[in-house]
């Protein structure tokens, strides 16, 4: 048995965790705060959480007034497309690193650590000129290839770690029953890996809709413009306009946050590679 | 079919998109760092040697980044290290209300990036936001005109970023701190270990294997964090002086468009991020040894 805690040092704790707490919550409490101040506030010395005369007005301007909906729109339209983009290769992918032994098995595993490392203001430069040359740049097609890839060895590598767990024996069932390999590994072995598919494919969709370095270089038209880029245009307008980008910013982050919380043991196993036991 | 081109066609579609975002771009950067492509020379480029390099390691601007830089990650990680590993350690037992505190704890990590750094940019204005107006209002401090200097510049960019960075510190270590066995701090409490020496003598060594590589991969993110830096000081400003590598690449791309000294300087940045990585992979395969 560990020692049982004094009182004492069970309120001190108490109240450095909530030092932490308060530190880690008023900065989102704030938007929250922001978004609700009604349109001849947002200039206020007031640090009250629920301001005085709280109004909606900001999220009616939000979307009536701005062209929020039009990158949303552009957003969603990017991000679903990496998703499947992404759950295909991957699934493929780490289904290959899993079950076979092919030759540059062991080389193709180590590009996709180190890719992990390439910074991508080192690759931007270059993909510009790429993408320019394809007639890819200023288009949604750009946008989407770049993400995929770049989502790409995290998900890779969850595929692998899950289908490792499923029995190698289920194959080899369907195929004496007559499966072709392409067969078992769509009927048998995806649908058992349905978990980790949800992980990828949620990893992705978050990777690309959260997005803002790419997208500012590869994005020019405003019509284009995915949520970052819209947001971070709040701000650079000479007044900034904080209600809208308060409004504008918890609209996309809430349910970011929300799945990124149910996810995060998960992520963390797969961001450090599988490098961290226990 | 054999079970070679069977895997060949699982494993190729993947390889080829890397191919195409990561690998030829990378070698392309390689020409490009070797060329005279500027604003220019942005169709009649050619191939002129290690001149961009030579510019690189001349310009004093190089070295005044890599010394921000340095500062940057170092700071940073320390900060996210201590404070995560200290949360980590006062939650790591049964305390009630443990799960909400918590999940209240991760949120910064939870939070778009980019929308971090933009909400934070405005809770550093000087007149409305909240840091100046808790200082002021709450600890009775004046309040500080953080982004009109660079050195307050990048001292907001700090407080953002530790902000961001520290839940995935104390993530790792409360997952480390749960696989150590409850044995050993019995069999130290019978020996009459006091608190502070089971803390030195048994915790912090056996969590050091699960916190080297979190701290190999915090300061290669950190190394590389373009988003809080660039959004928090609007490009730098002011006097473009708040910069990192990875920033300065970006406006000497964009801004300044200076091709092939941005392609040079990259490779300049690949080559520090290679030989960490190496450590990276090197202080993974040695933590293994431990268990």
């Amino acid at each position: 048995m560990k020692q049982k805690d004094p009182l004492w040092l069970t309120i001190v704790i108490y109240i450095v965790l909530l030092i932490f707490v308060a530190f880690s919550v008023y900065p989102v409490l704030r938007v929250v705060t922001i978004s609700l101040r009604p349109g001849d506030q947002l200039h206020s010395r007031s640090l009250a959480i629920i301001p005085e005369d709280a109004s909606l007005s900001s999220y009616k301007t939000l979307f009536t007034g701005t062209g929020y909906l039009q990158w949303m729109l552009n957003s969603a339209i990017v991000s679903i497309c990496v998703t499947l983009l992404g759950v295909g290769l991957a699934s493929t992918a780490g289904y290959a690193i899993s079950r076979f032994s092919f030759r540059g098995r062991g080389s193709a595993m180590i590009a996709l650590i180190t890719t992990q490392m390439f910074p991508v203001t080192m690759l931007l430069l270059p993909m510009f000129m790429m993408l320019r040359a394809l007639h890819l740049w200023n288009t949604f097609g750009g946008l989407i290839i770049i993400y995929s890839a770049t989502a790409l060895p995290f998900c890779v590598w969850t595929m692998k770690g899950y289908y490792d767990t499923i029995p190698f024996s289920l194959e080899e069932a369907a195929s004496i029953d007559g499966c072709s390999p392409f067969n078992a590994f769509r009927l048998v072995v995806l649908p058992l890996a349905l978990p980790a598919l949800v992980i990828t494919a949620l990893f992705s969709f978050m990777a690309a809709w959260s997005e803002y370095l790419v997208a500012a270089v590869v994005l020019n038209d405003k019509r284009l413009y995915t949520l970052p880029l819209g947001l971070k245009m709040f701000q650079s307008n000479f007044s900034t306009e904080w209600g809208l980008y308060a409004a504008g910013a918890l609209i996309v982050a809430v349910p970011v946050m929300v799945l990124f919380l149910s996810l995060s043991k998960w992520l963390v196993g797969g961001l450090t590679l599988g490098s961290v036991k226990g | 079919m054999k079970r070679q081109t069977i895997a060949y066609s699982f494993a190729l579609p993947a390889f080829i998109v890397l191919g195409l975002v990561v690998i030829f771009p990378f070698f392309y950067n390689v020409v490009l760092s070797l060329s005279n492509m500027s604003m220019r020379h942005f169709w009649d480029w050619k191939i002129t040697g290690l001149d961009r390099y030579v510019e690189v390691f001349k310009e004093g601007i190089f070295y005044t980044t890599l010394l921000k830089t340095f500062a940057w990650t170092f700071i940073n990680v320390f900060f996210h290290v201590v404070i995560g590993v200290s949360l980590a350690l006062l939650l790591n037992r049964p305390l009630p209300g443990r799960a909400i505190i918590r999940t209240l704890l991760v949120l910064p990590w939870a939070v778009p990036q980019y929308i971090t750094a933009l909400t934070w940019r405005g809770m550093f204005h000087f007149e409305y936001g909240a840091v100046n107006l808790v200082l002021d209002k709450v600890f009775g401090v004046q309040g500080v005109a953080w982004l009109s200097q660079p050195l307050t510049t990048f001292g907001a960019c700090l407080i953002t970023n530790i902000w961001l960075g520290f839940p995935f510190m104390m993530i790792i270590a409360l997952g480390g701190l749960q696989s150590i066995p409850a044995e050993l701090y019995e069999a130290a409490v019978v020996d009459g270990a006091s608190r502070w020496q089971r803390l030195w003598k048994i915790t912090i060594p056996l969590l050091r294997p699960v916190l080297v590589p979190a701290i190999s991969l915090g300061i290669i993110w950190t190394f590389n964090n373009f988003n809080v830096i660039w959004l928090v000081s609007n490009g730098g400003k002011p006097a473009d002086q708040v910069h990192i590598l990875v920033s300065y690449v970006y406006r000497a791309v964009f801004n300044l468009y200076r091709f092939g000294y941005a392609a040079a300087l990259s490779m300049v940045i690949f080559g520090i991020l290679l030989l960490m990585s190496v450590r990276f992979i090197k202080s993974t395969k040695g933590t293994e040894a431990v268990y």
